[in-house]
């Protein structure tokens, strides 16, 4: 071919191409009829690795842990039908925490659709309310564009998933094309506003410069606009006691001093106790979701609230915000120290020594201490263990449940992206995926998934895939024997009856695990669960299973009384704070 | 309370369903809603009346104008607005009687009589929602109605203020 001739492209070829012009590194999918050409395009390149999972909601989990671990967009690939629709679940998972995500369906000849043809399901239609956007393929030719538009959505602005559904006939092999990668995206109908409006800002300042109990309520906006270190940077220069959703451990260092732990329905005393005495409440992309919350109407009454999101529905949503700021946690925190620089303005030194001085005796209550004395497993202590034998440097995953409360709480995330969980969707079956999908990101970085026993058999299925790819994972089941956050619902509000919150015919997650060609370990109440754990961690090239026998009757604690204020909580069972 | 929002946005396949759906996703009402391509062929423009307290109303044009294919999103309910309605009604026109008293009513209304059959007629009238439900109100009283077609609501900003794609 000399060099004045163009390289000719089937439909497949562009799509295969303009994935590794967005710069996809990991494709997570399963093949089937209506993608195949997609398929047979991807066998002969190397520029992205293909990785086949046994189940397509798996594909969009995995594919999520890379976008969070990593902040790169995730890609799934998905067929038609049962294949779009099995998706749908990691989508709406990726919706609800604003995970980059972009998921490419096959659809069925443009010819049939509409025509209830075999495997055809309105993958638009179905998924129009869990994504930020999508697009239906018309011609082969707009392919590059709706890829890289679909890129540009993804991860700009507040992030999200974004579907491209492609009829078969559109990726068959009898065109050729030219190829154009749109190097720059401009779309007159979607601009976010990144900056804050600069006399919002300096209202701001004023506001949380003067105030005498000011606390910073942070969320998963500042890992997603990678503003820990501003955050960091601008918390210690006012000294102001931190504390972050479920969503945004760890862009603070659970070990700092300023920071006072996880805040809502299963925070920190000291945290919760904050919010309710706080006097102004600067909150850095975090959304006052009704986990945090408790009753609105008795939320924070004294407080003047400064809200940050770059999603300006999220402002005023469920809190009213006396001073809202529309634009990034990154650029606004940029905008607040170029400011009190340049003002040279400071924090009232005494009033914060005194606002320490309160929280600090919050502190005294030690609300997550735990009796690790009894002949059981405390599943407290099985976290602590986990975070000893780790250093407190692994890549945390976890499913949805107790086991994630005590994740949360129990392990101190000493940076943004080490913690991976579902906190909107709160979707089981999240945790293994997820893993896998950070551990291919992060080979040299040890990797954990806590879950339960509950959990884990949402996606065991996807240890097939880890030995295919070589992915050893470490997974950690808390197993209670039981769902353990229905069966603490169950007994605090629905007087101990315990509906179908038993597993009584659970499987043996050893022999499981073998039976998948891995590792598996018990940890038995008279076992010694430290160096169990340590020695899970040294195959540091094998996936081990841990299965860690742990109290059935155990809670979550603190908890928010239903109904209550931020601070109304249960620090144990019967004992209010 | 009512309220009339108007919509700019790509005339893009799906673009109406991420609206309509937006609002029975999060359980906003929709009393009427009308679209149809403007001047410029790229672009739709959507009214929709709806109704809720002022903090409802806030959310539903953030999250309208959160949507991808959105341009700009105006509540133009509290200004100078211009708020037109179109109806067709078909009445039961059979006795001369009927005939004339139908034909009086559609000239007081200024309303024309756009078909006309043996025993029936179609009366036509664009104007302001409240005179529209007056007319189809006196026209029951006269007669009966066989069917009808309300438009919905569309309406623009009175002066020189336009809602024009912003140059990008």
């Amino acid at each position: 071919m000399s060099s004045s001739e163009k390289k000719q492209y089937t439909g497949a070829e562009l799509v295969v191409q303009s994935l590794k012009d967005s710069g996809v590194k990991f494709v997570f999918g399963y093949p089937g009829g209506a993608v195949l050409d997609i398929y047979d395009a991807i066998y002969n390149q190397d520029d992205f690795e293909h990785i086949l999972v046994r189940h397509e909601q798996a594909a969009t989990h995995a594919a999520d842990g890379y976008a969070r671990s990593t902040g790169e967009v995730g890609t799934v690939l998905v067929t038609s039908g049962p294949g779009a629709t099995n998706a749908l679940t990691g989508i709406a998972t990726a919706y609800m925490d604003s995970i980059p995500m972009v998921v490419i369906s096959g659809q069925v000849p443009s010819s049939l659709i509409g025509y209830d043809a075999f495997q055809e399901t309105d993958m638009i239609g179905c998924s129009r309310p869990i994504v930020k956007h999508s697009f239906l393929c018309k011609t082969t030719e707009q392919i590059p564009e709706m890829i890289a538009k679909a890129y540009h959505i993804a991860k700009t602005g507040r992030p999200g998933p974004v579907v491209i559904d492609i009829p078969k006939d559109l990726v068959n092999n009898t065109g050729l094309y030219d190829y154009e990668y749109p190097e720059n995206i401009k779309m007159r109908s979607y601009n976010p506003t990144l900056k804050g409006n600069p006399r919002q800002i300096k209202k701001a300042i004023m506001a949380f410069t003067e105030a005498k109990r000011p606390v910073f309520y942070t969320g998963g906006g500042v890992i997603i606009a990678n503003a820990s270190d501003k955050l960091v940077e601008m918390a210690e220069r006012i000294n102001v006691p931190v504390t972050s959703t479920l969503m945004g451990l760890g862009a603070m260092s659970g070990t700092h001093k300023q920071f006072l732990g996880m805040l809502g329905m299963h925070g920190t005393l000291e945290a919760n106790k904050a919010m309710a005495n706080a006097d102004c409440i600067v909150s850095f992309g975090a959304r006052f979701d009704d986990r945090v919350t408790n009753n609105t109407s008795l939320f924070c009454p004294d407080a003047t609230i400064i809200h940050i999101d770059i999603d300006p529905a999220n402002i005023s949503k469920t809190i009213n915000a006396d001073i809202p700021i529309v634009g990034s946690a990154d650029d606004v925190l940029t905008q607040f120290l170029e400011l009190m620089d340049r003002a040279n303005l400071h924090h009232n030194a005494e009033a914060m020594d005194a606002w320490w001085e309160t929280i600090n005796g919050w502190r005294e209550t030690k609300c997550l201490s735990y009796d690790s004395s009894g002949p059981q497993r405390k599943p407290q202590a099985a976290v602590d263990a986990l975070y000893k034998a780790t250093n407190g440097d692994a890549f945390v995953t976890s499913d949805v449940g107790q086991h994630q409360m005590f994740g949360a709480l129990y392990y101190p995330y000493k940076r943004p992206r080490q913690w991976i969980n579902s906190g909107g969707a709160g979707t089981m079956g999240f945790g293994v995926p997820a893993a896998m999908g950070v551990k291919l990101a992060y080979p040299d970085s040890d990797v954990i998934c806590i879950s339960g026993d509950g959990s884990v058999q949402m996606n065991i299925q996807e240890l097939s895939t880890c030995l295919q790819y070589n992915i050893p994972i470490k997974i950690f089941i808390l197993n209670n024997r039981s769902l353990g956050m229905v069966r603490q619902w169950q007994d605090m509000q629905y007087g101990g009856r315990h509906s179908h919150s038993y597993m009584d015919s659970m499987p043996d997650f050893v022999k499981l695990a073998e039976a998948y060609g891995h590792v598996g370990m018990y940890v038995r109440h008279d076992e010694d669960l430290n160096s169990k754990v340590a020695e899970a961690m040294a195959m540091k090239d094998r996936l081990v299973i841990v299965d860690i026998e742990i109290e059935e009757e155990e809670h979550v604690y603190p908890m928010q009384v239903k109904g209550g204020a931020v601070d109304d909580m249960w620090l144990a069972k019967g004992v209010k704070a | 309370m009512k309220h009339i929002l108007t919509i700019l946005m790509e005339n893009e396949p799906g673009a109406l369903s991420r609206v309509v759906g937006l609002f029975s996703q999060r359980g906003y009402n929709i009393d009427s809603i009308n679209v149809a391509k403007t001047d410029d062929p790229t672009l739709s423009r959507l009214t929709i009346c709806t109704s809720g307290d002022l903090a409802t109303l806030e959310q539903i044009t953030k999250q309208c104008h959160k949507l991808v294919d959105v341009l700009t999103v105006k509540n133009i309910t509290h200004q100078e607005h211009i708020e037109r309605e179109l109806v067709l009604i078909k009445v039961n026109a059979a006795d001369p009687e009927t005939k004339d008293s139908v034909k009086r009513i559609a000239d007081i209304f200024r309303a024309q009589i756009v078909d006309v059959h043996k025993e029936c007629y179609t009366v036509q009238l664009a104007g302001q929602p409240g005179r529209i439900s007056a007319l189809v109100k006196t026209l029951q009283d006269e007669t009966t109605i066989i069917e009808m077609v309300r438009s919905g609501a569309v309406g623009l900003l009175r002066g020189k203020k336009a809602l024009v794609p912003k140059a990008y």
